[in-house]
């Protein structure tokens, strides 16, 4: 492990829950009110860790295993995850696919955690939550495939670094069109607004928020941090994208990425304050949408 | 520059296939001109004249505001919900537009190794064939009057992007010729849409053949008609 893949990981780690922060006090912003702190994420973690654990009568040792599946399993993804000039700690040709699975088996961890408990609102959120995701899946694969297309790379580090930004055909257009096909992407997989509202318990449209409401705890607490990581990595993809590339140092680069991150967390936040949540069968129209949009810049960069 | 406004076109015609109101479908259809008409002025920008851009302003003022005022007019004064009311939903709609685009990129891509002339921007051309293919699914696969003449104005918008891909200088009079006949064509839908309206009150068009049962003295059927 080289000395700065230590310090992106760290502060991966370290600052993932503080986008959550971010995005409330942008919400906060456009509402008027002043907002919880933005360590607030924090606060919360620390609170659920000093907890004791309480388990449903009906769960088993999966419930109890699944959470700590759930963070290694984002740890490892975001090992994958470059820091634009800095390679990733780990990286080799074809490691997107790894994350994509990475992705999945969070996924998949957090759905047995949920069907576990044996209650049937729990098992609902469950099937909305795998019916999105595969959904969801196409956009992140063939965006992966039209960036190795593109690049002429297939390990993330590489394709990352080698994207050049010159240019407004075809990189341009197709990078425009991978990052608004990717924010959706982002918007599904954490449950964000205009798919999913975090905010509420709403029956009728509640995703991920259902499949953990059982969980108490520090169970919880390692369950919202794994979906801190989760966005960390979501938009540390995107970030990777544009940013680095508007600069011409590596010092200034490494910056950038950073602020990238914190430029999706505050677009998120806007998205969530102007847009209301759309109807819960309308989401597959969205996800198709995306993968439509990732689509048409594969058909562009292979045709061009 | 032109090929970002292909992509932009696709782009378009996708949300035509996925939107489910006919005024943001309008919208698009006024997009798709303008992109049109932009396109077709930055393609002839090494001899612009007269005739370019005549056509070029009149592609722009007849597909981006002339047409979709005339669609919107009709819009409003037929009693028509503001629903698009598809015979395939908009998903499989949308799934399927990504495979019409993925197949007229290949016929134009293996067109343009084909020919010798290497004049034509494949995406432009892959674009307006899509155009093309997505305007006649739009054509089938929509149930209102008004939402088919909107997937004609895209066919249509498809065959003004193939000539703008393929032959470098349109005779002038033959664009205006084309450009004529569309107006009028849109123009007698209009007023089409509006009779149907008038006479059936809705324009569901595959709800025509109630005329049928008016005369027979079966009336049951034609409101069982209506509700289903």
């Amino acid at each position: 492990m080289k000395p700065f893949d230590a310090i992106t990981l760290f502060s991966a780690l370290l600052f993932s829950p503080l986008l959550f922060g971010i995005i409330n006090r942008i919400k906060a912003m456009f509402a008027g009110r002043n907002g919880s702190p933005l360590l607030q994420t924090y606060f919360d973690i620390f609170k659920l860790f000093r907890k004791n654990m309480i388990y449903g009568n009906s769960t088993t040792l999966v419930f109890q295993l699944a959470p700590a599946g759930i963070l290694a399993a984002l740890i490892v993804a975001l090992l994958l995850i470059p820091w634009g000039p800095i390679e990733a700690p780990i990286s080799f040709s074809g490691d997107f696919i790894l994350l994509a699975y990475l992705l999945g088996l969070s996924r998949f961890l957090t759905v047995i955690a949920a069907l576990d408990t044996g209650s049937s609102f729990e098992g609902m959120g469950a099937s909305r939550e795998v019916t999105f995701a595969a959904l969801g899946e196409p956009t992140f694969m063939l965006g992966a495939l039209l960036l190795a297309i593109h690049t002429g790379e297939s390990s993330l580090s590489r394709i990352f670094g080698s994207i050049q930004l010159t240019e407004l055909h075809p990189t341009g257009t197709t990078i425009t069109l991978l990052v608004a096909a990717w924010m959706i992407l982002l918007l599904t997989e954490n449950s964000r607004i205009p798919v999913d509202d975090p905010n509420t318990h709403l029956e009728l449209t509640m995703i991920h928020e259902v499949m953990v409401l059982d969980t108490g705890g520090p169970l919880l607490g390692i369950v919202t941090y794994a979906s801190a990581i989760k966005i960390w990595i979501f938009s540390a993809l995107i970030s990777n994208l544009v940013f680095p590339h508007l600069f011409e140092k590596p010092a200034m680069q490494t910056v950038g990425v950073a602020v990238g991150i914190i430029f999706v967390a505050v677009v998120v936040g806007i998205i969530e304050s102007i847009m209301g949540r759309i109807r819960l069968r309308n989401i597959p129209k969205l996800l198709v949408g995306a993968t439509a949009l990732v689509a048409t810049g594969l058909l562009m960069t292979l045709a061009g | 520059m032109i090929d970002t406004i292909s992509v932009l076109l696709a782009l378009t015609s996708l949300f035509l296939l996925g939107s489910s109101r006919i005024r943001i479908s309008i919208r698009m259809v006024i997009a798709q001109g303008f992109l049109l008409g932009v396109a077709f002025l930055l393609h002839n920008s090494q001899h612009l004249n007269l005739g370019t851009w005549t056509i070029g302003i009149s592609s722009i003022l007849l597909k981006g505001a002339i047409l979709p005022w005339l669609l919107t007019f009709v819009l409003h004064r037929s009693k028509a919900k503001l629903e698009v009311e598809p015979f395939i939903g908009f998903g499989a709609s949308l799934f399927i537009g990504i495979l019409l685009l993925g197949f007229s990129s290949y016929i134009a891509w293996n067109l343009s190794i084909a020919s010798t002339a290497r004049s034509i921007p494949p995406a432009l051309f892959s674009v307006a064939l899509f155009l093309i293919l997505s305007g006649m699914f739009l054509i089938i696969t929509r149930k209102k009057a008004i939402t088919q003449t909107i997937g004609y104005l895209v066919l249509e918008n498809g065959v003004f992007a193939t000539g703008l891909g393929i032959g470098h200088e349109f005779p002038f009079i033959v664009e205006m010729g084309v450009m004529l006949d569309i107006f009028v064509g849109v123009f007698l839908m209009g007023i089409m849409i509006f009779r149907i309206d008038k006479a059936f009150d809705h324009t569901d068009t595959h709800l025509f053949n109630e005329l049928l049962d008016k005369i027979d003295d079966s009336h049951d059927d034609v409101v069982d008609m209506e509700n289903a």
